[in-house]
């Protein structure tokens, strides 16, 4: 078959626009960071969650680590369930802390881990057992209140 | 009398605007039906995407970086006043990849090649260049309108994701190095807020309906422009306008579906 310039240009076409979609998935999407390496499952109970959503960060001392994969209300103990995959490059002690936190003052919710002291690590499936829920305002400023109130009158 | 002439004119536009659906809808059916031909003979495909794809490419480029730029300007602006600069790239990302670069890209496909295409193939039909094909047994649709069809769609997803990609370089230009918001913030956050399947993929989705939708239109409009010069003027106009309200329409709908459970 001929090849002519305009094969040349319609080829060059279809490459800019095909790397334009590549160059959208890696720099501007998050296919580029963190779908690739392999991860462990640990999942964890929070009395309350807040504002905390399926695909927030997990961090640890700032560092994201992993994922939250899936939240839901477990109905025997009325505390949400939430299941998170942690790269396998960092392992975590089996007494590691769960927290959920605010990045900046009104900024998305993500789960910081705090490592423990134990020398067993986490293994696929296994159970946070020490969490703290997230900071609500209401529960916050209720709080605040009756600490005011409960003080003697001056 | 001229209450019955007006209520008669209202029926028969009315009337006459779905008889064109009608037409538009079985014009449609043929086009996919006679397509398998022209993916036998590809260089057809490839020389309309050359005159629908490459030729689009510079205005699509030029009109996506400055559309960036603006967004850089007038987010930094806003995002100010709440000291949230460093969220400049996830919301210049995120218009563009949602709904700027597809609704853009599209409009400007509208007016760029859709107008072209009308005006070729009215000025075909006008100069009897189609009815001499069905002397010659060549069917038409499946030589000159399944072609322009196929390369239409093809390139605009293309033509979408160019945009969307220019134009976030022009909101880093204005934004990065021109303000100076943080670097590491700008993509970082972009690449924290934007999904891949969620933003992007939806992007791609739609301005794979807006070509679809906007070649179909510009095709039939040329096969049914009135063979005359007046007539293929009228047809080229009402296909930019008909696309252009299609693509925002068809936009908001889309929208509606995809983004609502967000």
């Amino acid at each position: 078959m001929e090849r002519t310039t305009l094969d040349l240009w319609v080829g060059m076409f279809v490459v800019a626009g095909i790397a334009a979609l590549v160059m959208l998935a890696m720099k501007v999407g998050n296919l580029g960071s963190y779908n690739v390496s392999e991860t462990y499952q640990v999942h964890a109970y929070f009395s309350n969650i807040g504002g905390l959503k399926p695909k927030a960060s997990i961090r640890s001392a700032g560092v994201l680590v992993g994922r939250v994969t899936s939240i839901s209300l477990n109905t025997e103990r009325y505390e949400a369930d939430v299941v998170m995959n942690v790269d396998k490059r960092y392992p975590f002690p089996q007494d590691t802390f769960a927290n959920i936190l605010t990045s900046g003052l009104l900024g998305e919710q993500y789960i910081g881990l705090v490592p423990g002291g134990d020398s067993e690590m986490l293994k696929n499936g296994d159970l946070l057992k020490q969490t703290q829920s997230a900071m609500v305002l209401e529960d916050l400023i209720g709080k605040f209140m009756y600490s005011k109130a409960a003080e003697p009158a001056k | 009398m001229a209450i019955m002439s007006t209520i008669r004119a209202i029926g028969h536009g009315i009337v006459n605007a779905v008889w064109r659906i009608g037409v538009a809808a079985r014009f449609f059916f043929l086009t996919l039906l006679y397509s398998g031909n022209s993916f036998r003979r590809f260089h057809l495909i490839i020389k309309e995407l050359f005159s629908t794809g490459v030729m689009s490419l510079i205005i699509i480029v030029v009109a996506g970086l400055f559309v960036g730029m603006v967004l850089g300007l007038q987010g930094y602006e806003t995002l100010k006043r709440y000291g949230s600069e460093s969220a400049l790239g996830v919301m210049v990302a995120l218009g563009l990849v949602r709904e700027l670069g597809p609704v853009m890209a599209a409009l400007l496909f509208a007016s760029r090649a859709g107008s072209a295409m009308t005006a070729e193939i009215g000025l075909m039909k006008a100069t009897e260049q189609i009815s001499a094909m069905e002397m010659m047994a060549v069917n038409p649709i499946a030589r000159i309108v399944a072609p322009r069809f196929w390369a239409g769609v093809i390139s605009m997803p293309l033509l979408a994701a160019l945009f969307s990609a220019v134009g976030i370089f022009g909101g880093y230009l204005v934004g990065v190095v021109q303000i100076g918001v943080d670097e590491g913030s700008f993509w970082s956050q972009m690449q924290a807020a934007v999904d891949f399947r969620e933003d992007i993929m939806n992007g791609v989705i739609k301005s794979l309906v807006f070509g679809t939708v906007v070649t179909l239109i510009a095709l039939f409009e040329g096969f049914d422009a009135p063979p005359t010069a007046e007539g293929v003027s009228g047809a080229t106009t009402r296909t930019v306008v008909t696309s252009s309200l299609a693509i925002l329409m068809l936009d908001f709908v889309l929208t509606a579906i995809m983004f609502r459970g967000a």
